[in-house]
């Protein structure tokens, strides 16, 4: 192997790894503060770069619609939540957030579309309608399950992922679909060409991680959703509500997972179901991490990437058996230093 | 077949089962009910690991699929006889299960399914890829199953085969639940501590499970390659791995039969699903993931018992246990130390968490037949005391000894063995476990039946033995009025008595109570004292951590009284109770 | 007359199908100390749990009158927190993280100034504000807390066994500041096994026993009662 394939190897691992690290913050966040192990975190990244897509040919995306649905469920598990405690401005905040924020966008959107908007208008439409998603499917499959074990939530998550694998098909139908990039070119790095895209990917991660880290180091909401990761009574014997921040949680995890999408879906084809292998992937590098710990996510995450690029060189067809492979060593690694005990 | 125990309704679906095929049915029924009965299969294992056993697994396609290669393989290419291909499809299965149950059955409930979303999809695309097991077109020309002759070759026949298997796997796991195992795998969901401290190996236990379920799924799998004759990877990935497990929640994750009624109402749905749905979208796909996605969510929501437990309220409950017969032997019970015979010494033993020192070398010994009070203020540390010297924490320093021998490493089970037995501060029963096998889980180690004998019902005697003790120790604490009561419907103070009866149920020669008075009337208080005192001319050594001083204080031989850890005063109860120091710690030094 | 700051009536807690909690009533004036005394597992916990609404039940809480919040942060918003047994910190953030968690729902400038008022309280705190709540002394959790539960600027604060597990002199430091806090206007419940060091700072006492109020009235009178002192506080042998 020459050090040309080598470093492009490199170069594409490590673009991918970044993706999968934008993934794997995401779920250790979701879990760390509502308990929910994420899998449907992919199918935002599915959703975001099929939408995009839809939107680069001038067309309403099927998530448009969507997203007036789930608000509109939403609004329907409000309303019935309020038979216990029923306060006025309750049903107005629920009214605004379920009902007419997605209709803005709705509205936006069928407004700048035919203005033939440029590139990253339309990925910026594109995150505005998934980002909201995250909120009402909280409000609607976890949110009820605040108090069910890890288990059971894990496998609400799976019911999840299987409603939104269909929805997406039922969107954006079986074909698979490529955006246009947001910026054109490349640029050299001694002999290897980088493209712009991944420039954007690289530069959207560390943004990511930053403003994450701003975000829990220097906010009070993010300081409260850190508080809730380490003693949930805690936080709600200071007030801190845990639909506040599992709310916050999953619009965090559906927005990182929407930019994922818009940022690889011009550098890959993407099929409705695509989005589930690549957020296992960031769950390899999540488990690695102890869906606990950012900066081993991170690490691991662009570990993951690099093993997935060489793997597709050396071995093509066993790439998947090879990255999910890579569980069982990390299981075993960690069954090892697990007292089963402190385990419960 | 006096084992199987049919209800009436039983034995009408089970001759329902048997005349289908005969009456005018559409052919597609039978098709339909073959793919229900091999489903039935896997989510019949699915209640046990999830529903029972509280682990759960969305990988059990996988197992199929290895079942259903390896006949596949052997049959056609190597020319074995289908009949000798079962044992070994189920041994792999098996062999497989074995290191990936050992690899995560440790860890927290949540990393054995994460595990195995990750290999059920690992395991789909290396039966894609493998060239001998003929890549994504499979194998084919699998031959059909013979007997004397006659040759399994339409749905019908078959149609007989798997729902055998069906029952027959239904049974024995029915069997195995209701055994000496069982009660161990049951419970796995209440937490181990418990289990443990009754000598239940819980890592086991869950081995167990998962490769029970590991085996029906590979039989499923078996049956699957020789109804349809040709296999490829397409059934075994993580979808249907999903489905299964869909099955087992919409059944009830807790019944055996719900797993059945939990595979038909899925499988018939998705008939409906894909026949009509197309139709209505106005394009072909999988859409009924949609419906099933949410039909998972709700049932988890609104539900999460499952269907099952609606159709039992319509059925007649099943009859209790019947009392042991007059003439039933009673286990062996070990020989009595002589009085005085140190079972339990403490030396220097020190626990540290952190900075924080709980446990001080505190130095004390239990003789045999003697009741000692460890007392103190609210975190002494005669909790960690406690779990020190049952093995649930580890010494930091310092050591135990047990019967004159050092304890070492320990765990709970291996101090029970050795005839300790324990209460806990907050009683851990099992709330969906009668009152009966809860005390029965005491006498876990007074038995010895296995898996293939509990799944075959061979082990009644045994079984009957150690009922008889559990009945014996609730008539002996007064609960036999609630023997057949679920605990959970208990009231406190009733749920420590229990505890006492589980503990008696081990036989032992030494009894740990936490707190056992709390939460107990006079009158109930009284009763208690009463019990302890006979267990002490019993030879019965008792360490008693109480807050109840009156109680105590006429109870105890000897005290030991922890404050900070340390061992502030100790001798009889009317030296310590004047004792300078107790006084200060109890009654705090604001003045 | 004004209503009390805090009523109780008939409060029933059941933990599955089992009744811990059977119809408990009890009063705290606006200014007072009220403490619940009585033995381990009397239901003591419980029921300041109930009180915040930690854990549901059943019967009337009235807070200055009317029915009291739905949720626990509905009753924080109103003025009432709860200092839990096992303090519940944030312990991998640090002091003054946990502090400011205290006052979440208050604004900013609020936070700033009541942070000051509880660092001139709790001058160690101060000291410490960077370290990491779990590596504080038990006596300075406890201080957290408290500070923590002062952080919200609640009218009423429901403590439960501040003196676990605290040495004799932290003790008696402890509940010198809880005292102090009456005259603040604060009023507290407070929940102690320690019954003698509790009445000694208490207006109103109750004993609880197996759930129910089996005595109440003045502390002094309480801690005087020839029968509460055999079985509660000792001594007298």
């Amino acid at each position: 192997m020459d050090s040309t394939i080598l470093a492009f190897l490199i170069q594409d691992g490590v673009t991918s790894g970044a993706i999968y690290a934008l993934l794997g913050l995401s779920l250790v966040l979701v879990f760390a503060v509502t308990r929910v192990i994420f899998i449907p975190q992919g199918e935002f990244v599915a959703y975001g770069a099929l939408t995009l897509a839809v939107l680069d040919v001038g067309r309403i995306p099927g998530t448009l619609p969507l997203l007036m649905g789930l608000g509109i469920a939403a609004f329907v598990f409000d309303l019935a939540s309020f038979r216990q405690s029923f306060r006025p401005q309750h049903l107005i905040t629920s009214a605004l957030v379920n009902l007419v924020l997605p209709a803005i966008v709705y509205g936006l959107v069928v407004t700048v579309l035919p203005m033939q908007p440029g590139p990253i208008v339309r990925a910026l439409l594109a995150i505005l309608i998934i980002a909201p998603m995250g909120l009402y499917i909280y409000r609607v499959a976890f949110r009820p399950l605040a108090n069910a074990s890890v288990l059971v939530l894990l496998i609400t998550s799976v019911g999840v992922h299987l409603a939104m694998m269909g929805l997406g098909l039922f969107a954006f139908g079986a074909e698979g679909l490529r955006a246009q990039p947001l910026m054109r070119g490349s640029f050299s790095l001694g002999f290897l060409p980088i493209p712009a895209q991944s420039l954007w990917i690289y530069g959207a991660t560390i943004a990511a991680m930053v403003g994450l880290y701003i975000f829990f180091e220097r906010t009070i909401l993010g300081k409260a959703l850190r508080a809730t990761a380490v003693n949930r009574l805690g936080a709600r014997l200071v007030g801190v509500r845990t639909n506040l921040t599992g709310g916050t949680a999953f619009v965090l995890a559906s927005t990182i997972g929407a930019i994922s999408g818009v940022l690889i879906a011009p550098i890959t084809t993407i099929y409705y179901d695509t989005g589930f292998l690549i957020g296992l992937k960031g769950f390899v590098a999540a488990i690695i991490g102890g869906l606990s710990s950012f900066p081993v996510t991170a690490v691991a995450a662009i570990g993951v990437g690099l093993v997935e690029a060489f793997a597709s060189f050396f071995a093509s067809n066993f790439k998947e058996i090879i990255v999910f492979s890579l569980l069982i060593p990390v299981l075993i690694w960690r069954s090892l230093t697990t007292d089963p005990h402190e385990d419960e | 077949m006096k084992g199987l125990n049919i209800t009436l309704p039983g034995l009408v679906a089970i001759v329902l089962l048997a005349v289908i095929p005969l009456l005018p049915v559409p052919p597609f029924i039978i098709t339909l009910m073959d793919n229900v009965g091999l489903a039935s299969l896997v989510a019949i294992g699915l209640v046990l690991l999830t529903g029972v056993g509280g682990l759960t697994s969305f990988g059990q396609a996988a197992f199929c699929g290895f079942g259903a290669y390896t006949t596949a393989l052997l049959t056609t290419s190597y020319g074995l006889s289908p009949w000798l291909t079962l044992p070994v499809s189920l041994a792999v299965g098996a062999l497989i299960a074995l290191p990936l149950g050992l690899i995560t059955m440790r860890l927290s409930g949540h990393y054995l399914p994460l595990g195995t979303i990750a290999w059920g999809i690992a395991i789909y695309y290396l039966f894609g890829q493998l060239d001998f097991l003929g890549r994504y077109d499979g194998i084919t020309g699998i031959p059909p199953l013979q007997i004397a002759g006659y040759r399994f070759l339409d749905t019908t026949s078959m149609y007989y085969v798997i729902w055998a298997f069906v029952l027959i796997f239904a049974f024995g796991a029915r069997n195995l639940l209701d055994s000496r195992v069982g009660r161990g795998i049951r419970a796995l969901r209440g937490g181990s501590a418990a289990a443990e401290a009754f000598g239940v190996n819980t890592a086991r236990a869950k081995l167990t499970v998962f490769i029970f379920a590991a085996i029906a799924a590979s039989l499923s799998g078996w049956l699957y390659a020789h109804l349809q004759r040709t296999v490829n990877p397409t059934p075994f990935g993580l979808n249907m791995g999903i489905e299964y497990l869909l099955m087992a929640v919409l059944g009830g994750a807790g019944h055996i039969w719900g797993a059945i009624f939990g595979a038909g109402i899925v499988l018939a749905l998705k008939e409906l699903l894909q026949r009509y749905l197309p139709w209505l979208v106005g394009h072909s796909g999988n859409f009924e993931a949609v419906f099933f996605g949410i039909l998972l969510v709700m049932m988890l929501q609104f539900a999460r018992d499952g269907l099952w437990s609606f159709v039992l309220r319509l059925l007649p409950a099943s009859a209790p246990k019947p009392k042991a017969q007059p003439g039933t032997e009673s286990l062996p019970k070990r020989d009595m130390p002589a009085p005085g015979t140190p079972l339990v010494t403490l030396e220097k033993a020190r626990k540290q968490f952190g900075g924080l020192v709980a446990v001080n070398d505190v130095s004390f010994e239990i003789g045999a037949g003697e009741i000692i009070g460890l007392i103190g203020p609210n975190g002494a540390g005669k909790s960690t005391t406690f779990d020190l010297i049952t093995g649930v924490t580890s010494l930091s320093t310092g050591q135990i000894r047990i019967s004159g021998r050092p304890a070492g490493v320990h765990r709970p089970g291996d101090v029970a063995r050795q005839g300790i037995a324990r209460t806990f501060q907050h009683a851990k029963i099992f709330p969906d476990m009668t009152a009966l096998e809860n005390a029965a889980l005491g006498a876990h180690l007074r038995g010895s039946a296995g898996v293939l004998r509990s799944f075959l019902h061979l082990e009644r005697g045994e079984e009957a033995k150690l009922l008889a003790e559990a009945d014996r120790q609730l008539e002996r604490v007064g609960l036999s009025e609630v023997r057949d009561r679920p605990a959970g419907d208990l009231p406190l103070g009733q749920l420590r008595i229990l505890e006492i009866a589980r503990a008696l149920a081990l036989d032992p020669n030494l009894v740990l109570l936490d707190e056992p008075a709390a939460g107990l009337r006079h009158g109930e208080k009284q009763q208690l004292a009463e019990l302890l005192r006979k267990l002490r001319s019993e030879g019965v050594a008792i360490l008693l951590v109480e807050h109840d001083m009156s109680f105590v204080m006429e109870l105890v031989d000897r005290l030991v009284v922890l404050d900070f850890g340390t061992v502030i005063a100790r001798g009889d109860p009317h030296q310590v109770r004047n004792d300078p120091a107790v006084i200060a710690a109890y009654l705090g030094g604001v003045a | 007359m004004t209503a009390p700051l805090l009523q109780l009536k008939d409060i029933r807690v059941s933990y599955g199908r089992a009744e811990v909690v059977h119809g408990i009533s009890l009063e705290v004036a606006s200014g007072s100390i009220v403490s619940v005394i009585g033995a381990n597992g009397a239901g003591k916990t419980t029921l300041l749990n109930a009180t915040m609404g930690v854990i549901p039940s059943s019967g009337t809480i009235l807070y200055r009158g009317t029915p009291v919040p739905h949720s626990v942060e509905g009753r924080v918003q109103a003025g009432m927190c709860l200092v839990p047994e096992r303090r519940e910190l944030f312990t991998t953030m640090s002091v003054e993280d946990n502090l400011a968690l205290g006052g979440f729902l208050r604004t900013a400038d609020e936070r700033r100034e009541t942070l000051e008022d509880v660092y001139k309280r709790f001058p160690r705190l101060k000291e410490r504000r960077t370290q990491i709540a779990g590596t504080l002394s038990g006596g300075e959790r406890q201080m957290l807390a408290l500070g923590r539960a002062l952080m919200s600027r609640p009218k009423l604060l429901l403590l439960d066994e501040p003196s676990l597990g605290l040495a004799p002199k932290i003790v008696a430091e402890i509940l010198g500041i809880v005292s102090e806090l009456r005259s603040t206007g604060v009023s507290i419940l407070l929940v102690e096994q320690n019954a003698r060091a509790a009445l000694e700072i208490s207006d109103e006492a109750y004993l609880v026993e197996l759930g129910e109020v089996r005595r109440s009235g003045k502390a002094a009178q309480m801690a005087a009662d020839p029968e509460l002192v055999e079985s509660y506080l000792g001594g007298g042998h």
